[in-house]
């Protein structure tokens, strides 16, 4: 199976769009998009989860009760997570800044 | 070899009969062609193994194909006038999933005012659509033309979709005399549909169609125009191949005592016979005319064209649909942008002719020669755009 790959060059890409394997959205690159990215300030950080379950984009990946850093291929920077942490650990900065 | 006689939507319905393939869905009423009636019969009496649908309509016709082929199936269906432009949408789909689904076109006229007769606009709307596009000046044309495209379509370097176009009643009606090849032979030449990747195997899933972003999609036209250019290539291979089962030759156009030609016209699908049998006439009369009948419209041969007509004095261009660019019709656009690259080249002119079933006849064409000397011997192009045979 050829991966997903953001430079395929036209004699390289599957022929018609067609996907050669099941169960692959996720290596479809969705978080292009965005104008402004999220950033975790880790310090203020409580581990409250509270942000991971409202992530639209399911952009906040949880493992052994701790949310990790965000899934920036996915995440559409809608900032709703920065809106419901009441620790004040996550900020909106634009992208390419 | 049999020798039969056939109308060309018997001719095309044979052809389909012999190919058998696994899935034709088809819209069953107008306006659709006698192709799938005859059809459905060759199903009903158990002489074909295909799986017939008959769909509510052409859009549903030609997505029902698409999802066949998909699937891995050699898929057919059969349509004419609005009936293709219903298709319209979904022509591209199957394109540009490269489905290489074959559709048998009778050439009729789009609406309105209400027309049901021959006039090239309903296939000329969808020449953009990415598809391969065959024209037939005759049953016999049409038929053979049927079983190549089958062979160019599948072609691992091309695999896009094919129409094969005839003239609504001229040829789709009239029966001529046909020499049709035996059922084995046209069974060896088309040979099984063997796709590398379909829905239905159980060894592999795909996904087809899904959405291509900004980042891909221009690479996919990219790739698309690739097996188009292939396509022209293949559409010789399998011409030289079908020639030397059929003793029938095939090309991109045929030339027409053109060799030494000084004025010549250049036209598609039936009228072509017209034109053939006035050069005749004229040639009889010591005037040096010529004929180029295009064969492959898409994609389209502008070189090969270029060199055919590079020697002439002057052309006239025949188009039967109207475009509407106030710059004349869509073959006439192709042919003149093929000519500019030529260091020297003919005068040209365009003829929209018998739109809606006009009739073409020898005098009709005779015209257009006569126009053609006219502008040889004053060296005056006048009007580049005009209509043949309209009321004044």
């Amino acid at each position: 199976m050829k991966k997903n790959n953001q430079n395929v060059t036209w004699k390289e890409i599957l022929p018609g769009g067609t996907v050669w394997s099941p169960g692959n959205s996720e290596e479809f690159i969705t978080g292009d998009w965005r104008t402004e990215r999220p950033v975790m300030d880790w310090d203020k950080c409580k581990q409250c989860l509270l942000c991971a379950p409202v992530c639209p984009d399911c952009s906040i990946p949880v493992e052994g009760k701790k949310r990790l850093e965000f899934d920036y291929d996915h995440c559409k920077g809608c900032g709703i997570c920065v809106n419901v942490c009441p620790f004040d650990a996550i900020k909106m900065v634009k992208e390419g800044k | 070899m049999i020798r039969e006689r056939l109308s060309g939507n018997e001719a095309v319905a044979t052809a389909m009969k012999q190919i058998n393939p696994d899935v034709v869905a088809a819209f069953p009423i107008t306006p659709s062609t006698e192709v799938p009636q005859y059809f459905s019969r060759f199903v009903a009496n158990g002489q074909v193994d295909t799986e017939f649908v008959p769909v509510e309509s052409e859009h549903s016709a030609i997505s029902a194909c698409v999802g066949s082929q998909a699937a891995g199936a050699r898929t057919m269906t059969a349509t004419s006038s609005c009936g293709l432009a219903l298709m319209h949408e979904i022509l591209y789909i199957a394109s540009s999933s490269r489905l290489p689904i074959t559709i048998s076109v009778v050439n009729r006229a789009l609406s309105g005012p209400i027309n049901i007769n021959a006039d090239h606009s309903d296939s000329m709307g969808a020449r953009d659509a990415g598809w391969i596009q065959l024209y037939s000046e005759n049953n016999q044309e049409a038929y053979d033309n049927l079983i190549q495209i089958v062979r160019i379509n599948e072609h691992k370097d091309v695999m896009l979709p094919g129409m094969v176009c005839q003239d609504g009643f001229i040829t789709s009606h009239a029966v001529e005399n046909i020499e049709l090849l035996e059922d084995e032979i046209v069974k060896t030449f088309v040979g099984e549909y063997e796709p590398e990747h379909y829905l239905l195997n159980p060894n592999e899933t795909i996904s087809i169609g899904p959405y291509d972003s900004s980042n891909f999609y221009i690479e996919h036209k990219r790739q698309q125009a690739e097996a188009v250019k292939n396509a022209k290539r293949v559409v010789m291979e399998i011409g030289k191949e079908f020639e030397a089962l059929s003793g029938r030759s095939y090309g991109y156009f045929e030339e027409y005592r053109l060799d030494d030609a000084e004025v010549a016209v250049v036209i598609m699908g039936s009228a072509a016979g017209t034109a053939k049998e006035t050069a005749d006439r004229l040639r009889a009369q010591g005037i040096k005319a010529g004929v180029l009948k295009l064969r492959m419209f898409r994609p389209f041969p502008g070189e090969e064209i270029a060199g055919a007509l590079s020697h002439l004095k002057a052309i006239a261009i025949m188009d039967r649909a109207e475009s509407f660019s106030n710059m004349g019709g869509p073959v006439f656009a192709e042919v003149k942008a093929a000519m500019y690259d030529l260091e020297t080249r003919p005068k040209m002119i365009d003829y929209i002719y018998g739109l809606g079933g006009r009739d073409v006849r020898v005098e009709s064409i005779k015209t257009v020669f006569d126009a053609l000397q006219e502008i040889v011997k004053t060296d005056e192009t006048g009007d580049v755009y005009r209509y043949l045979d309209v009321r004044e």
